[in-house]
């Protein structure tokens, strides 16, 4: 890396911690959820603690947490995790062209990404900063990290995390991301789209299938204007 | 190994491989336009779709509760021009006193 692009990839990075500090603080409540859940279904501590550090994919621990918690086995469990995270097959591709450097660096940077992360570093039409994805990732995986733990040992005084609201935390931080995503009406109704798309599929399909769904919605992108 | 370390361990493999396919196979290459224009919606409508299922799902069914109700809230704030963080917060408070007043699910 020259000098220059070099400062480039470190000004980004820390425009990407800029911009994910609030959504930092959600991730954070998404953990406690997270935590308090583990907890209950009786993965003692230090289990969701390395998953939240190796896997850091906080849909599909939810899923496979709460499977093995309610007596469906690890291969359900497994399944269920596997959908919810085939999204991050497409955004992964998507998201190839601005991840560079070696191997073991790209496979590194790729764990970084998780939706939140992931929306951050979109720069529209289809262009992704690799800076702000290191730096939004790297910000979010701390407070993922801490969010878990706070869960896990405050789990029996917080009781149900739901009764706090903090269901809403997750859905409302991806309604503000969303809004930073809708650029022209072609988006719009894609979003829609999408939207739909899942919401029919649920009652027939497991979890995850409908948001993989969902993302045939894109196609509108080869639909000439 | 128990149940709950095996799933710990396969899950961490499952999602090191998903997310590292496209940037380990793809990286740092040019994507086709035709290709970059289908990926330029991807962002608005996995989110959508992800606010779609967490909010008005319930196991199978499809539902209406107190989620939906502090959704609204945030998007109001949104509108408003509130920052994301207080946006949350408002949504998560009005979800809360939905459950406990208005003893909605």
């Amino acid at each position: 890396m020259t000098s220059s692009r070099k400062r480039e990839f470190q000004s980004d990075v820390l425009a990407g911690i800029r911009v994910a500090i609030p959504l930092a603080l959600a991730v954070f409540g998404f953990g406690v959820s997270f935590g308090v859940v583990a907890r209950s279904a009786h993965f003692g501590l230090l289990a969701p603690l390395v998953m939240s550090a190796t896997t850091f994919a906080g849909s599909a621990q939810f899923a496979a947490v709460s499977v093995v918690g309610t007596g469906g086995g690890v291969a359900a469990a497994i399944v269920a995790a596997s959908l919810l995270n085939s999204r991050y097959l497409p955004i992964g591709i998507s998201l190839a062209p601005a991840i560079t450097g070696r191997t073991p660096r790209r496979l590194l940077e790729a764990q970084l990404v998780v939706d939140e992360s992931w929306a951050v570093s979109h720069l529209g039409g289809g262009r992704f900063s690799e800076g702000r994805l290191v730096g939004a990732g790297l910000l979010l995986y701390v407070g993922w990290l801490a969010g878990t733990v706070v869960g896990l040992l405050g789990a029996r005084l917080l009781g149900d995390p739901n009764r706090f609201g903090l269901d809403v935390v997750s859905p409302v931080l991806f309604l503000g991301l969303l809004r930073g995503q809708i650029t022209n009406r072609r988006a719009a109704l894609s979003a829609v789209l999408g939207a739909a798309i899942a919401l029919v599929l649920v009652p027939f399909t497991s979890p995850g299938v409908p948001l993989i769904a969902a993302s045939v919605a894109c196609l509108l992108g080869l639909v000439r204007t | 190994m128990t149940a709950a370390w095996l799933t710990v361990v396969l899950v961490g493999v499952v999602s090191l491989v998903t997310k590292g396919t496209g940037p380990v196979v793809l990286g740092g290459r040019e994507i086709p336009v035709r290709v970059r224009k289908v990926i330029a919606l991807l962002a608005p409508t996995l989110l959508a779709a992800l606010i779609a299922t967490q909010i008005f799902t319930s196991g199978h069914s499809l539902v209406l509760d107190s989620r939906s109700v502090g959704l609204g809230v945030g998007a109001l704030a949104l509108v408003l021009r509130a920052p994301i963080l207080l946006a949350v917060v408002l949504a998560a408070v009005a979800t809360a006193l939905a459950r406990a007043f208005l003893h909605l699910p």
